[in-house]
């Protein structure tokens, strides 16, 4: 089954995504991704994907469902590796350096390149202990300096005023909205490179929506931001780039897999797409 | 904190403490098994070991218990595995059905109301009543009156039987998806026929298997016993009057003597006991394997 | 249509009534037989502290409350004195507990965190094995091969601590013996590790897997991981765990027999010869003659029977407690 289901994958043919990709006048490339397929067993969920991340811009991740975006996603933090038999095929590198070369720490990984999941998920402890969680597990033991850390991450998420005096109450006695901020305090209080953000208000209202796009635009100077979204609005509200990902069937076999179809400028994408499943989806005709 | 892109990053495995401590801990946990394997692994060879030494023919079948003084090859324990193999078989007779019967109360007609959630409680805090209080309620409820016998034994064994089997059977139903139920329904059935004829059969074979284990735990108990059959030399086919002996009296009694023919039978005793104790528990296993359609 | 729901003839067909009416004998019939068979265990639970209470009322009425707690027991001068059973269950049953926790948590760990799905099988098998071993298989391998070995074992501990203050009045003394509150506590705690075992694992697979990637994300090791989201989730529920090992082993009668020494003493040495509540119920209750002895040792059952039960109820209450506080929140 196995073996049939390889050979019919590689009659299908992807076409070239037109990835346009002038790199900014300052950025570099944080992410540097070429050809990467992933694979659940023997299921091939995505299938040669190669785009470049500049730092310090808000890169989105949009298309259908089952298009494989978060798995693309996970993969740049090696957060597929907790799922049995997922592969990864290709190469990506994280400035310069090989993620998926043996040797290579998922840990050390993970510290670097942080995630904010869609359900917010704060540890059952206080909001200071959640903040905390990171920089203890990294070695600090310094009450001053947990107090410095855990007041500037909670700055930087526009949650400090609202929670200041209850720092020690349970974090699971706040709003949805107000978690999913916690969580990226929590985040951020590691001092990561990168953040990646799964569809992170997706569980949330329109309000709570708004103050985590506004403090992405605040952060997006200091992190590199690669977001998964469903909302082509919101895309268009916080990212520079955009990539349009979408499932190809093979008509015969029914195979399916993700396929990067489209990377470039958030503005090209939306008023401008060169192919035509990228006008369709961003003109609502199609998922 | 972005590092210049020409700076290379070094994302091998962080030497240091926090390696090691997990490390450390994978250790530990994986020696907590080990802990528990030896003891195991310890007894069950013992048990070979010795109880093959006495296991013969003559040892399973002949009726007769031998006086503690004398040596292996007189007598046998087949009074105690005669004994054993009904006094279990009756009290599983007695609280298998009934257990089903309570679990299908709770599971099918309780719904929310108070009164089951109540007795779904009590049997969960029913299960750890010790044995040796049942075999004392026993004894106080019926030996006193109508004498030692071995269906008293049954009785003290099916009390113990009772709220595992209700507790493992209530599992298995909860399993029984309700469109199964709702489409017997539609045709019109009772929710007596609904439950015996779709929903029962459905959770078959994870109450067998659960019914099993649960006989497979009385056939080793003691306490209850001791109170209930008062443990013969000879056998009794008579489950219903007159002192009985089982299995598991017969090793407690030999244990405590000094003698090595006694200790012998003991071993012997012993390894007859885990034998049947292991056949049902490979049967449960396969029962679950094979013909349990709705598993967690 | 396979059953006859009898329609009433006096209510004209088609109207809401004949559906909503009558129930067929049968089913009515079943129903109360599940009722009944449910109702069981409450009638069961009821009989059995009546029938204990009747039978061991001289006991409490002669001895009064001073004289159960005492801890002189001598038969034939008819002193039934509790205290020193009360106290061998207690010692034997916290050692068991502080031996099985950590041994039952690790494994616990061990199977939902560390091991692949896969290779979890048979160390389930194991420990299923462990639990389906006879009480009185261990008591017989405890008291012939164990108790001697650990007689050595103790003697050279005991001279070990010789002097030093509260060691010496642990684990040292004079008579340590293989046989005693030490050994009882280590069988009874190979007994009690399944249960414990498996009620925490059910626990512990309760943690949502998001609170688990949520501390991968941050960089941390598995160790890290489990203190951080998987701890704080399951500690109340492992409490309870403990707690329904603890009663097990208060109650586990045979093994702890076997090897307790039978001796009714108050001490403080470990390796001291001690008893239990359902030691000395089983070992002494066939040479009962007098109603007053053997209303002694009913008593002693009846007592065994409220402190499991408390003890239960606590575990439950606790895991329940904790239970809803993770699905609440």
């Amino acid at each position: 089954m196995e073996q049939q289901d390889q050979k019919i994958v590689a009659k299908l043919t992807v076409p070239e995504s037109s990835v346009r990709d002038e790199a900014p006048r300052s950025g570099n490339a944080v992410f540097d991704a070429k050809n990467v397929s992933i694979y659940y067993g023997s299921f091939r969920a995505v299938t040669d994907v190669s785009l470049n991340i500049y730092e310090n811009e808000i890169t989105a991740f949009i298309g259908p469902s089952g298009c494989g975006k978060t798995t693309v996603l996970r993969t740049l933090n090696r957060m597929n590796d907790l799922i049995p038999g997922a592969r990864v095929d290709g190469a990506v590198h994280y400035r310069g350096a090989s993620l998926y070369e043996s040797g290579v720490s998922p840990t050390a990984v993970r510290r670097r390149i942080g995630m904010v999941f869609q359900k917010p998920n704060p540890f059952p402890k206080s909001i200071y202990d959640n903040v905390a969680y990171g920089p203890r597990i990294n070695g600090e033991r310094s009450k001053r300096k947990l107090d410095d850390i855990v007041e500037r991450s909670l700055r930087q998420a526009a949650l400090w005023d609202e929670v200041k005096n209850r720092l020690g109450k349970s974090a699971l006695g706040m709003s949805g909205g107000q978690q999913q901020r916690l969580c990226i305090a929590r985040t951020l209080a590691v001092e990561p490179d990168v953040v990646l953000m799964d569809e992170p208000c997706s569980a949330l209202d329109p309000i709570a929506t708004g103050k985590i796009e506004d403090l992405m635009h605040e952060i997006k100077s200091r992190y590199t931001i690669v977001i998964v979204t469903h909302n082509m609005q919101q895309a268009t509200r916080v990212s520079d780039r955009t990539a349009f990902y979408s499932v190809l069937r093979d008509e015969k076999s029914d195979v399916r897999t993700g396929v990067l179809v489209e990377y470039d400028k958030t503005a090209n994408i939306f008023e401008n797409p060169q192919d035509s499943r990228t006008q369709a989806y961003v003109t609502g005709r199609m998922g | 904190m972005a590092p210049l892109a020409s700076q290379t990053v070094d994302l091998r495995e962080p030497a240091g403490w926090r390696r090691t401590k997990n490390q450390i801990m994978t250790v530990l946990m994986w020696g907590a098994f080990v802990i528990v394997l030896i003891p195991l692994g310890f007894v069950i060879y013992t048990v070979i070991e010795k109880g093959a030494k006495a296991i013969s023919w003559q040892f399973l079948t002949n009726g007769t218990v031998p006086p503690n003084v004398m040596p292996l090859g007189f007598g046998g324990m087949g009074a105690a595995v005669i004994g054993t193999l009904e006094i279990t078989g009756f009290a599983a007779l007695i609280a298998i059905p009934l257990g089903v019967l309570g679990a299908v109360y709770i599971s099918e007609y309780g719904g929310r109301n108070w009164l089951a959630k109540l007795i779904a409680f009590m049997a969960d805090v029913m299960t750890g009543v010790p044995s040796i209080v049942m075999g004392l309620f026993i004894y106080t409820l019926w030996v006193l009156h109508f004498g030692y016998s071995g269906m008293a034994g049954s009785f003290a064994l099916a009390c113990l039987m009772l709220p595992v089997v209700i507790r493992s059977s209530y599992e298995m139903l909860r399993l029984v998806p309700n469109t199964l139920r709702e489409g017997s329904y539609a045709l019109g059935a009772t929710k007596a026929r609904v439950t015996v004829t779709v929903v029962l059969p459905a959770a078959l074979g994870g109450i067998v298997s659960g019914a099993l284990l649960a006989v497979a735990r009385a056939a080793g108990e003691t306490a209850p016993l001791l109170f209930c059959i008062l443990t013969v030399e000879s056998t009794n086919t008579n489950l219903f009057s007159g002192p009985n002996t089982a299995l598991s009296t017969q090793i407690f009694a030999n244990a405590q003597s000094p003698y090595v023919g006694a200790q012998a039978r003991a071993w012997g005793a012993a390894l007859t006991l885990i034998a049947i104790t292991f056949i049902l528990m490979i049967v449960a296993r396969i029962v679950t394997a094979r013909f349990t359609r709705y598993a967690r | 249509m396979s059953t006859a729901t009898e329609a009433d003839p006096a209510i004209p067909a088609g109207s809401a009534g004949a559906l909503a009416h009558r129930r067929p004998l049968g089913d009515r019939g079943f129903q109360i037989m599940a009722l009944v068979a449910g109702l069981l265990v409450l009638i069961i639970l009821i009989l059995i502290a009546v029938t204990t209470a009747q039978q061991s009322t001289t006991w409490f009425t002669t001895a009064g409350f001073k004289g159960i707690f005492s801890t002189v027991w001598n038969p034939e001068a008819n002193q039934f004195g509790a205290m020193a059973f009360v106290y061998g269950t207690v010692i034997a049953s916290v050692i068991a507990i502080i031996i099985a926790f950590p041994v039952s948590i690790g494994i616990a760990l061990l199977l939902n965190e560390v091991v692949p799905r896969r290779w979890a099988r048979p160390i389930i098998y194991v420990i299923d094995l462990l639990a389906v071993v006879p009480s009185v298989v261990w008591g017989l391998w405890g008291i012939i091969v164990l108790v001697p070995k650990l007689q050595t074992l103790y003697t050279h501990i005991a001279s070990g601590v010789k002097g030093i203050p509260v060691l010496d009045s642990l684990f040292g003394g004079p008579d340590v013996s293989g046989a005693s509150f030490f050994t009882a506590g280590l069988i009874l705690a190979i007994m009690i590790t399944p249960i414990i075992t498996s009620l925490s694992r059910e626990v512990i697979a309760t943690v949502p897997a998001i609170d688990k990637e949520g501390a991968y994300a941050l960089g941390a090791t598995r160790w890290e991981m489990i203190r951080g989201a998987v701890w704080p989730h399951s500690q109340g529920g492992v409490v309870g765990a403990a707690l329904v090992g603890l009663g097990r082993a208060m109650g586990e009668t045979i093994a702890a027999a076997l090897v307790i020494g039978a001796s009714a003493e108050v001490t403080p040495h470990l390796f001291y010869t001690g008893y239990a509540i359902p030691a000395v119920i089983a070992l002494q209750f066939g040479e009962a003659s007098g109603g007053e002895f053997r209303a002694a040792l009913i008593g002693l059952g009846l007592l065994l029977f409220v402190i499991t039960i408390i003890v239960n109820l606590v575990a439950r209450w606790i895991v329940e407690r904790s239970a809803r506080r993770a699905r609440g929140a």
